[in-house]
């Protein structure tokens, strides 16, 4: 199922603001890509317009070409909605719809579109679960409220919620940035789990989190206040920790700036 | 470590006094309405021939009852929020979800604001030179309607509108991040969690209409029958409490304080239950 991106050009406005400009990169099929970069430098911005989530906010568009599957997602005649039924995503902030159970929530990609059969869904709820690492603590309790489960496990139920439909690739915006060290790790290592079926690309602006379980790194950057941001390099995560090619991308990660 | 100085606990106490008696003081009014009606209505109302027989046919025998008027109340107040209340909650979906920030957005919104300062009387005007006057020839049961649901209307839009847009974003993204199109979205993701919201509001405007007399005065004018005919004339609970203020006679004005506290304990009951409902299903 893993698929891959191939991006180029692609640049993206909120108004008449530049948000990311000229932005080329690929995310290679079952690798983790993560993108850090400091606050503003685009990251979020770039990953909601690998789904098309981007052009939804009012006065937001998007110029470019991002291939996936051999298809340009920003090609006139692609629908929207089909893009975003094979790139999966989780948000920064777990974001389970509230009126709904756990298990509504799991299956909520087939139930709001209307999709599949009764039959299955038991089966789909368990694997999706069980890859989130979720289901030993609520397999007891799948028609509780999904607001009753701490903010770790919320974000874990939006994972499952986003690869039950199986999706060809996973965008994670910062999904630990709302949660505790040990939910993190959790997170982290269900996303080297995932790895080995998914593609994902990972937004994070934690850097030990982007050196524990990316294999390739961006780097992006806005150079000044209000530039728009743009790809200084990315290269095996290894190498942009230990020997970046370009001095911006060195003295992030030092820790002189962002 | 200090304890709390003498000076800030005296400061402390007297604004808390202020602040209780303050609260007191907004429930006197309330209160009293209440205590006054209740004492007042209840003699009138001699068991369920009240809710059952219309008022005798001699305005100065007692007995009889107010059904005429409960059920035009009923009657005009369904139909009116059947058609408006979905108007309203449509409306709402299209400026929030739809329209948001846009010109005619603002538009909406500031008529919609303006409309609920309108005196309900222009309202009852409005629908009197229109479904009476132009339409019907005769008053009638339809144009009490019209009226309330010109008057719920933009109560219904503004607050539907607030509900939706108490809605978090990130919940209406995790739906067509999901690849769900916008339109199931709203349905099946929006409305469902502003549920509680929109009935709340819908009771407000019910609550609201069930109690204006001034729309009904020049479109259903009232009837002393009980009546299901919606071109025809109707009665509704105010008309009969406004008739009864204005009558001589002991026991019409003894059956008016009866249809007060029918009207108040009518939409106490429809609020509850609305709630109740709306509570029942967003968990």
């Amino acid at each position: 199922m893993a698929a891959s991106f191939e991006i180029s050009n692609l640049s993206a406005w909120y108004g008449k603001r530049l948000a990311i400009e000229d932005i080329s990169l690929s995310v290679e099929p079952n690798q983790v890509t993560a993108l850090i970069g400091p606050s503003g430098s685009g990251k979020s911005t770039l990953v909601r317009c690998l789904n098309r989530l981007h052009e939804l906010l009012p006065g937001a568009r998007a110029e470019g070409k991002v291939i996936l599957d051999g298809e340009n997602i920003y090609d006139d005649a692609v629908d929207a909605v089909s893009v975003r039924r094979a790139v999966g995503m989780v948000f920064q902030r777990p974001n389970p719809f509230p009126t709904m159970s756990i298990l509504d929530n799991t299956i909520a990609g087939f139930k709001l579109n209307g999709r599949k059969p009764k039959a299955e869904l038991q089966e789909i709820v368990e694997r999706a679960l069980t890859a989130a690492g979720l289901w030993d603590e609520v397999k007891d309790r799948l028609s509780a409220a999904a607001t009753s489960l701490s903010g770790g496990q919320q974000q874990r139920l939006c994972i499952a919620r986003a690869i039950a439909v199986q999706p060809e690739i996973l965008l994670m915006d910062e999904p630990c940035s709302a949660l505790d060290p040990v939910a993190t790790l959790r997170i982290e290592d269900l996303i080297m789990e995932l790895r080995e079926r998914y593609t994902i690309v990972l937004v994070t602006h934690n850097m030990q989190q982007a050196a524990r379980v990316a294999d390739r790194t961006a780097f992006l950057l806005g150079e000044l206040a209000g530039d728009p941001g743009r790809l200084i390099e990315i290269g095996p995560t290894k190498k942009i920790f230990t020997q970046p090619e370009d001095k911006r991308t060195e003295g992030y990660i030092t820790g002189r700036f962002g | 470590m200090k304890g709390v100085s003498a000076r800030r606990r005296a400061t402390d106490r007297t604004m808390l006094t202020f602040l209780v008696l303050a609260v007191l003081l907004a429930l006197v009014p309330l209160a009293s309405i209440l205590v006054e009606v209740i004492l007042k209505g209840i003699g009138a109302i001699h068991g369920l021939s009240f809710f059952t027989q219309p008022p005798p046919g001699d305005a100065n025998a007692s007995g009889g009852g107010l059904a005429n008027a409960i059920i035009g109340t009923l009657t005009m107040v369904a139909l009116a929020a059947v058609v408006f209340i979905p108007l309203g909650i449509l409306g709402a979906v299209y400026l929030t979800e739809f329209a948001s920030g846009n010109r005619l957005s603002r538009a909406v919104r500031f008529f919609a604001e303006v409309m609920t300062g309108v005196p309900s009387i222009m309202v009852g005007v409005f629908a009197y030179s229109i479904l009476v006057v132009l339409v019907f020839h005769h008053f009638s049961a339809i144009a009490g309607a019209f009226a309330l649901g010109l008057i719920m209307w933009p109560i219904v839009l503004r607050t539907s509108e607030e509900m939706l847009s108490r809605v978090p974003t990130s919940v209406r993204e995790a739906s067509l991040a999901l690849g769900t199109p916008k339109w199931r979205t709203v349905l099946k993701v929006v409305l469902p969690s502003a549920a509680a919201g929109l009935t709340t509001g819908s009771m407000l405007a019910v609550a609201r209409a069930a109690g204006e007399t001034a729309p009904l005065l020049f479109t259903a004018l009232g009837s002393q029958y009980i009546s299901f005919k919606l071109a025809q004339p109707m009665s509704a609970l105010p008309l009969e409490i406004f008739s009864g203020a204005q009558s001589p006679f002991p026991d019409q004005i003894q059956r008016a304080w009866a249809g007060a506290l029918t009207l108040i304990a009518l939409v106490l009951v429809l609020t509850l239950v609305a709630r109740f409902v709306a509570a029942k299903r967003s968990v």
